[in-house]
């Protein structure tokens, strides 16, 4: 890693891979490999996310036999395990310490603009001009928080999930967590194991066991060809693209975690948040639909889990087909919560992240603010994303999702570069 | 799966949608909708509403025709009983909803569709309206929604395209979540 000196003059590069994170660096390995010359540049160190943006029970959701990046491989001795977050930073940290090309870490991207046929990328080090973008950043950098957050009252301590370490953080008594995928049943589950009562609120989520007929649902879904199934070949992408992160946990006992389990535990489910007024949290009645719409969701996919194995396996598992009990709602759905009378002294919040791209100063944003693209190929020439949710394939969002997109992309970069070239010279005096 | 698709016909221009949504996607002004309802007190509980014009895909849109609607109180609270009262047309609305999103879904999804029936029903403690218990709202205190559906289906295929409808609908949205209202009143000369 180099710590460069700040240097007035604008330095040039092929390509910059904006983002150190498993994907920036699946890139930069892959151009390398391309010989196309590049720099990869980091606002803080490698694997900044996993490293100052996650809770710390957390381990990864997927197994880790499944962990993979172009040259490098989980090599381990517990490929049914789960990673913690340290063992995750230091299969990173290796693999930074793989590449072959500069990485500037501690170094904030501040602009990124078009210019003369390529892109100026200012940081808070050095100034850049390069032919082609590689935005590498994530598609996690900030919560979204509802405009009604600004309305609970200021007795109430609100975490978000990115700040969230571990239940110590909050005050004692009740605490409402709002969200169901990953991040909120876990952080329900060991909020309320801590002592504190919990409220879960409950929009769409995506139920699945963490173990069916023997073999991890993620063994099953690459299995099946669902973790493969490809952006083009969908019927609605904008939907598949908005579908939260499925419930799930990594434990060492490869347990279950969903809406039943907690409820188990004494969690109280609440329906989508839907407005907070005059101190009132206000939740939705659609509590049932949406747990039915995730149940039939998740039986759908055991459907076709089933029918592989009758068809590739002659119906041989290690364990018999299974369906798992409906998720239980209340008989009486609490529609309102008093956030002032001290029922609960805190919210966290679960409810999703999306991308932070005020630095891009390219036209490639929708009113939504996010990235125009087809597959990754930004709407604008040799500007490239990595990491969106079903980004090229439903596994794009997965560490191990990174290879074959990064294949693609580097494939499509390398070709552009190399189809412009040769007017090259002239398109820059033009532009 | 295509010979079915074609085969399938549940009286939803399945096109027309998708095309619409293509284009309103791109256009997010035209798909800014207002809905109109206006009303006039005629005695006692009895109000009759007229539904006609509405607002939409950039201009002023109407109603094949005018449709009229009476509402009132039953007999038993000393009314004339001119109309439906105007909790159920709450219910009438969201069978309403719920329904078509049902055909809808059911045709995006090649679902031939015999028989869709419906009852709804709904609990209200007087209590609330009458000003008996503070404690008690004005209205539903839930409302049960029953499908007896017969479609080329399974059960669970069925099931789904009903709660795809929920998800979808207007207003089963408004009845399930709060939403802002503003009165205004003027005195006319």
């Amino acid at each position: 890693m180099i710590s460069q000196a700040a240097n007035s003059a604008t330095r040039t590069v092929d390509v910059i891979v904006i983002g150190a994170g498993h994907s920036g660096m699946a890139m930069s390995h892959r151009l390398t490999e391309l010989a196309v010359e590049h720099v990869v540049i980091e606002r803080g160190s490698v694997a900044n996310s996993w490293r100052h943006e996650r809770w710390d029970s957390l381990r990864l959701l997927t197994p880790n036999w499944q962990l993979r990046l172009p040259g490098q491989a989980y090599e381990g001795t517990d490929p049914d395990g789960y990673l913690t977050m340290p063992e995750l930073i230091r299969f990173l940290d290796r693999y930074a310490g793989r590449l072959a090309v500069p990485l500037f870490t501690n170094t904030k991207v501040l602009a990124v603009r078009p210019q003369a046929g390529g892109y100026r990328v200012e940081t808070d080090l050095d100034d850049w001009w390069c032919r082609a973008v590689v935005i590498a950043t994530g598609a996690n950098n900030r919560q979204s928080i509802p405009p009604c957050a600004s309305a609970i009252p200021e007795t109430v301590t609100q975490l978000s999930s990115l700040e969230y370490r571990n239940p110590g953080q909050l005050p004692r008594g009740g605490v409402l967590v709002v969200g169901a995928s990953a991040s909120g049943l876990q952080l329900a589950e060991e909020i309320h194991r801590s002592g504190r009562p919990v409220t879960l609120a409950v929009g769409e989520h995506v139920r699945l066991p963490r173990i069916y007929r023997g073999m991890d649902i993620q063994w099953w879904m690459h299995a099946v060809g669902v973790l493969d199934e490809r952006y083009d070949q969908v019927d609605d992408l904008r939907r598949v693209r908005h579908v939260p992160s499925p419930q799930l946990i990594g434990t060492p006992e490869h347990r279950t975690l969903d809406l039943n389990s907690l409820t188990a535990q004494g969690v109280r489910l609440v329906g989508k948040l839907a407005n907070v007024r005059d101190g009132q949290a206000q939740f939705s009645g659609s509590l049932r639909n949406v747990c039915d719409l995730a149940d039939l969701k998740m039986n759908r996919l055991l459907d076709r889990v089933d029918q592989w194995i009758d068809v590739i396996a002659n119906g041989n598992a290690g364990e018999p087909p299974e369906r798992f009990e409906p998720t239980r709602t209340p008989e009486q759905n609490r529609l309102g919560l008093d956030l002032s009378s001290g029922e609960v002294s805190s919210v966290v919040w679960a409810t999703g992240m999306h991308p932070d791209y005020h630095w891009l100063d390219v036209p490639v944003l929708d009113r939504k603010g996010h990235l125009k693209h087809d597959g990754g190929v930004v709407d604008a020439p040799g500007l490239y994303a990595l990491g969106l949710p079903f980004m090229r394939r439903r596994k794009s969002t997965f560490i191990h999702g990174a290879e074959d997109d990064v294949r693609d992309l580097a494939h499509h970069l390398h070709a552009w570069l190399g189809a412009t070239a040769a007017g090259f010279h002239s398109l820059r005096m033009a532009g | 799966m295509e010979n079915q698709t074609i085969a399938v016909n549940n009286g939803v221009n399945i096109d027309a949608l998708l095309g619409a949504r293509e284009a309103l996607t791109d256009a997010p002004e035209a798909a800014q909708f207002n809905w109109r309802a206006s009303s006039e007190w005629i005695n006692g509980t009895h109000t009759r509403s007229k539904v006609e014009k509405f607002f939409g895909l950039g201009e002023e849109q109407s109603h094949r025709e005018a449709f009229l609607f009476d509402t009132d109180h039953p007999e038993i609270f000393a009314s004339e009983d001119q109309g439906a009262t105007p909790v159920e047309m709450v219910l009438v609305g969201l069978s309403g909803c719920l329904g078509a999103g049902i055909a809808t879904v059911a045709q995006n999804r090649g679902i031939q569709l015999r028989s869709v029936k419906t009852t709804l029903e709904a609990g209200m403690d007087l209590a609330g309206i009458l000003g008996i218990d503070s404690d008690i709202r004005n209205g539903f205190d839930g409302i049960r929604v029953r499908y007896e559906i017969d479609a080329d289906a399974t059960e669970d295929e069925i099931r789904a395209v009903v709660a795809q409808s929920q998800k979808r609908s207007a207003v089963y949205d408004i009845v399930t979540n709060p939403t802002d209202v503003w009165v205004e009143v003027k005195k006319s000369s």
